[in-house]
């Protein structure tokens, strides 16, 4: 797919989010359209895996650490085909597959359970352990938050993976600058990224996390250093594609009324058209 | 006298149960190559010495870092390895409690958790390297077995029991010697307590370390013409409500012994049952809700009233409020 129609496609991801979020009446929609392109760029152009085979041991493994922007990342498995499009209405209602963070068990395509910060990526070192001592060529990739780096335990798992020269493991930081309650540097501030993934003997990429031919660029295969794990710290909006929204702290899990909720759906179809 | 109890009389050789463990899977190991050893810095007290030799490459050292040792050991799972996590218990269960709700226990992972140097193993190092919560931790997630082994010999055969069930658990292992209980054939089934030695007047239910202690205690009591009745409970969870529910009805009181706090443990799993089924009395021991003070494990164990002579006044005691 070209990046034209990926920027098409993560659009109406974006759209089916809103509305699930909207009839569900809960989400974390800021988060989920900051990481609305890099989804689609994954599932759309990098990753080799197959609906009908969710559990091939060759596929490539993706681990969305940052689970509360879950919603999203099902509208995307139902829009590959893991999950029939149908079930996204069912997000968060009683006895529902899809509740607020993936679940492996009961979602087909999650690969691990996420939800607490800080776990997806020590579980995708190990993936990509797994992968060197079966001399495999799968790939393993993880989403973070950037307010998400502030968990001790992504530092363990950083150490780890460039000790154990994980060149088959990427890492994307979706850096919207926002955490749930405030801007990261009125937190606890994380930036450079770069430098501190260098720092730590990764391979670091910058680029614009909206950007589909950035995107693709990043994530291909032939930009990966050898013996190194590699970090692409992606600029992202919290919020993007809705101008109300766009890098606005409260829209961290805010529910937009039906008036936003039309004017959202405007602005993400004319994007799209 | 039975076979058994003639074994723990006179002055059994003592054995390090991690022995048995690293020797168990070092064998396995060597027939399946998807096993792997997972620890944090710990080749030396997980004794996996000899593992890291044969197999350096399936020896994955994370440092000192147990939240990213349990998530690493999730993900090598999914990725077809068969992981066995060997770390001092304290550390693994306490330090990375949630990676091993979220990562093992809820995501359901192929992860056999193995807490080494459990209870007071440590002794004298104190309450920060005591673990004598992990029953309680543990067993309070959805998905995980809690089996602790009694002797050298079930420490073998639930190793290797483990690699044949699909599906985490937590395997608690001490370094405090013990003697052997179990003939060498013995197969261990999960969820199934051994019926140590017969007896209608009192149950005492033990695991781990405690129950070679428990055997000396039915062996004073017999000397005064009590006959108690010894289960061994290796399985915590799922406990074997049936021989809980047997005991209460046929021995009429229970005192259980474990090398844990009495807040959560192997007594309030029995009696969560006891309550249910059968209500008898039941006395709890363990370590009564406090940091222990400075002491080896034996030392501390019979300072908590678990020497045979303790367990056995226990039982004596406890049979006088019988119904």
């Amino acid at each position: 797919m070209y990046p034209e129609e990926l920027a098409i496609l993560a659009n109406r991801i974006r759209r089916r989010d809103l509305q699930a979020v909207f009839e569900a009446g809960a989400g974390h929609i800021g988060g989920e359209m900051s990481v609305a392109d890099i989804l689609t760029a994954l599932y759309f152009h990098t990753m080799s895996v197959d609906p009908e085979n969710p559990l091939d041991p060759n596929r490539d493994r993706l681990v969305l650490s940052k689970g509360h922007t879950a919603c999203i990342l099902y509208v995307t498995l139902a829009e590959k085909g893991f999950i029939a499009k149908r079930d996204v209405a069912t997000f968060l209602k009683p006895y529902s597959a899809l509740n607020g963070h993936p679940n492996r068990v009961k979602v087909p395509g999650v690969e691990t359970n996420t939800g607490p910060l800080g776990h997806g990526l020590p579980v995708g070192v190990g993936m990509a352990k797994a992968a060197k001592l079966d001399a495999a060529a799968w790939r393993t990739f993880v989403i973070t938050g950037d307010g998400e780096m502030q968990e001790g335990s992504n530092w363990e798992a950083i150490m780890a993976a460039a000790q154990f020269k994980l060149d088959n493991l990427t890492l994307i930081i979706d850096h919207n600058r926002l955490q749930q309650g405030a801007r990261l540097a009125e937190t606890i501030n994380m930036s450079p990224l770069s430098k501190r993934l260098e720092a730590f003997g990764w391979a670091v990429e910058e680029i614009d996390g909206h950007d589909m031919e950035q995107l693709c660029s990043a994530l291909s295969p032939e930009t990966v250093t050898l013996d190194r794990p590699k970090c692409i710290v992606a600029h992202t909006n919290k919020g993007s594609g809705i101008s109300f929204m766009s890098d606005r702290v409260e829209w961290h899990h805010k529910v937009p009324d039906a008036e936003q909720y039309r004017q959202a759906a405007r602005e993400l179809g004319e994007a799209s058209n | 006298m039975s076979a058994v109890t003639e074994q723990v009389r006179g002055n059994p050789a003592l054995h390090d149960c991690r022995d048995a463990f690293t020797r168990t899977l070092e064998a396995m190991a060597a027939v399946n190559s998807d096993i792997v050893a997972v620890c944090n810095d710990s080749v030396g007290s997980s004794k996996l010495g000899g593992f890291k030799e044969k197999w350096p490459e399936r020896l994955i050292n994370v440092g000192i870092a147990e939240q990213n040792m349990v998530g690493v050991a999730a993900g090598l799972a999914n990725g077809g390895k068969l992981p066995f996590v060997c770390a001092a218990s304290c550390f693994l269960t306490g330090r990375a409690l949630e990676q091993i709700k979220a990562d093992i226990a809820y995501s359901n992972t192929n992860v056999k958790l193995c807490g080494i140097s459990s209870g007071m193993a440590y002794g004298e190092l104190g309450p920060t390297h005591h673990s004598i919560e992990d029953f309680a931790w543990i067993r309070a997630l959805p998905n995980v077995p809690v089996i602790a082994p009694a002797d050298s010999i079930e420490t073998a055969a639930a190793a290797e029991w483990a690699v044949s069930h699909v599906g985490p658990i937590f395997l608690r292992l001490s370094r405090v010697g013990v003697p052997d209980l179990f003939s060498s054939d013995h197969k261990f089934e999960l969820g199934r307590a051994d019926l140590m030695r017969e007896g209608a007047d009192v149950t005492i239910i033990a695991n781990g370390v405690l129950t070679h202690r428990a055997m000396f205690a039915a062996d004073l009591l017999s000397q005064s013409g009590i006959a108690a009745r010894v289960l061994n409970m290796s399985t915590v969870r799922p406990i074997d409500a049936e021989a809980i529910e047997k005991a209460a009805r046929e021995t009429g009181a229970i005192v259980t012994c474990e090398e844990h706090t009495i807040f959560g443990g192997l007594g309030s799993a029995v009696a969560e049952v006891v309550v249910d089924v059968h209500p008898v009395p039941m006395k709890m021991l363990g370590v009564p809700g406090i940091f222990a003070p400075t002491g080896s494990a034996n030392f501390l164990l019979d300072e908590f009233g678990m020497s045979p002579g303790g367990i056995a006044e226990s039982a004596t005691r406890l049979i006088d409020k019988k119904a």
